[in-house]
């Protein structure tokens, strides 16, 4: 198999898939042209996630990662929504074949920019050096 | 389970398998042995090169047996560019929908100081004599194009490509591994000079297949080593797979007009059906097209996602999205016939063989529709052209 169970599980059933239309916080990060795109919406209350959806063009893992991701940050504070990382996604996917690892660093970058959003629409100060640009991946380098 | 990947690799015919069991341990013999059970062996070789001569209208000497069709491309090239070399000749015309076999081993020569020239289809990935008349120049050693492409199932105009070959002196190749078995081939009428096939496509093994080389045309060797293969391809020949892909071959060829006209009316009712969803678009020609290729773009979804949520379903397809490849970029096929990056992501090819039914055509339309609309729902690409933020590609 090129999958695990679990990529499978979320793959098949993606949990939080959808959009939310008064969101507070937006993020958006790949490009088309590269094969895969994720959006992820956030609701926040009191500086904690209170709901989160996501839509996703792209791969079986691409999918997988975003409804792990959006598991892993519901219902969480931003402090420590702002600690996920892509390998954390990866292990709680029990692993993602060596050219899908892209995959879910688009997750982690999906989540901070919604969270970088949210900042911004608020004016609250931040540390820039906490979110990185899309560039970092290099995924799509070559374009 | 609908297996409609048959452009991928098919099923072996019971036919094939049973003609392929007694030289396992019956007539196991080395062709090249001179005693009694050996000569046995060399006389079923002979017959398998003689039947398969027959099909495609060389004689027996002309078929050279290899280990597929990837090998045949390989020896082909390479056999012609070297001739050329000798003339002084270091150009190549070629296509830029070519299988990687050829365009790979195009690539190599590249590197080695060889010029190569790809031809641009046209929208359906047809490409035309003229333009191969207007590549070729004084230095060209070699034109190979493709018998009908892998991807998008169009049939080249190979007889007419030939035909202007013949007139300005130049070796022809082409790579006939769609196209064996499904379509009428005739290396005479055709102007073919080199060709390349592979059983493993006709319901035949995997491992094997054949590059005929006209009389007159050098072959050089790949692989060095004892005389088999009038001296062109060492190694004791894989006698159970030459005789299996006889036997398949002559199978099919003997069904071919039957089986076309099935496969066209399945292949038609799909492409009539899938192009039904909004946004889709086929791939390739509509008439000049193999008998059981279908390939389609649906904007706003990728493949694999699509694939696996089909695999789910029991039905057996491809597609020439990046992440099936491995790469990152989508099919050369598509991108070369103008598919923007983000269509072709999202491209499904289904190959029928004769074993496909009208039944599993209809629930292939039906799930296949279903899973597009999902994937859709959760794309953001297909939510922004629904609000018209982006503008479809295709309408």
């Amino acid at each position: 198999m090129l999958y695990s169970e679990k990529v499978m599980d979320h793959f098949k059933n993606p949990r939080n898939v959808g959009t939310i239309e008064d969101a507070d916080g937006v993020g958006e990060v790949g490009n088309a042209k590269c094969g895969d795109i994720m959006k992820i919406y956030l609701k926040i209350d009191d500086d904690v996630i209170t709901d989160v959806k996501f839509n996703t063009f792209g791969c079986g893992s691409a999918i997988a990662s975003s409804s792990m991701a959006t598991e892993m940050i519901k219902g969480k504070p931003l402090s420590e929504a702002l600690t996920l990382t892509n390998k954390a996604v990866v292990e709680a996917l029990d692993g993602l074949p060596p050219h899908k690892i892209h995959c879910s660093v688009l997750a982690e970058e999906a989540v901070k920019a919604a969270i970088k959003d949210y900042y911004d629409k608020n004016g609250v100060e931040y540390d820039h050096a906490v979110f990185p640009d899309c560039a970092s991946c290099g995924h799509c380098a070559d374009d | 389970m609908i297996y409609a990947d048959n452009a991928a690799t098919t099923k072996m015919s019971r036919t094939a398998i049973d003609a392929m069991l007694p030289y396992f341990d019956k007539i196991y013999a080395n062709p090249s042995s001179l005693h009694e059970e050996g000569q046995q062996a060399a006389e079923a070789l002979y017959t398998a090169r003689e039947r398969i001569a027959k099909v495609i209208g060389c004689t027996p000497k002309e078929v050279y047996f290899t280990s597929g069709g990837s090998e045949a491309d390989n020896q082909a090239i390479i056999s012609a560019a070297l001739s050329g070399e000798r003339k002084g000749k270091k150009h190549i015309v070629s296509t830029a929908i070519e299988h990687h076999a050829v365009l790979h081993t195009l690539e190599k020569l590249k590197k080695q100081g060889y010029e190569i020239t790809l031809l641009k289809p046209d929208e359906n990935g047809l490409v035309y004599s003229k333009e191969v008349e207007d590549a070729i120049r004084p230095d060209t050693a070699l034109v190979s194009v493709m018998y009908a492409n892998n991807e998008i199932g169009t049939i080249e105009p190979i007889r007419e490509i030939g035909a202007v070959c013949r007139e300005k002196g130049v070796v022809f190749h082409t790579d006939a591994v769609q196209a064996a078995g499904h379509i009428e081939i005739d290396v005479e009428k055709d102007n073919i000079d080199l060709l390349s096939l592979s059983a493993h496509k006709f319901h035949g093994p995997k491992g094997i297949g054949v590059l005929y080389a006209k009389r007159g045309i050098l072959l050089s060797n790949l692989i060095e080593g004892g005389a088999q293969e009038r001296g062109k391809r060492a190694g004791t020949e894989n006698i159970p797979a030459i005789m299996a892909m006889a036997a398949a071959l002559e199978e099919e060829v003997s069904h071919m007009h039957e089986n076309a006209a099935k496969l066209t009316a399945m292949r038609d009712k799909l492409i009539d059906g899938l192009t039904q969803i909004p946004h889709t678009a086929l791939n390739g020609d509509r008439l000049k097209r193999l008998p059981g290729n279908v390939n389609v773009c649906f904007e706003g979804i990728e493949g694999e996602s699509l694939l696996l949520l089909l695999s789910e379903k029991g039905i057996c397809a491809s597609s020439g999205s990046a992440c099936t490849s491995g790469s990152l970029d989508p099919s050369h096929v598509l991108l070369a016939i103008g598919r923007p990056h983000e269509v072709a992501h999202g491209s499904l090819r289904l190959s029928l063989s004769a074993e496909n039914t009208e039944e599993e055509v209809d629930y292939m339309i039906e799930e296949i529709s279903k899973v597009v609309e999902y994937l859709r729902g959760m794309s953001p690409v297909w939510n922004d052209l629904q609000k018209g933020v982006k503008k479809y590609v295709i309408q």
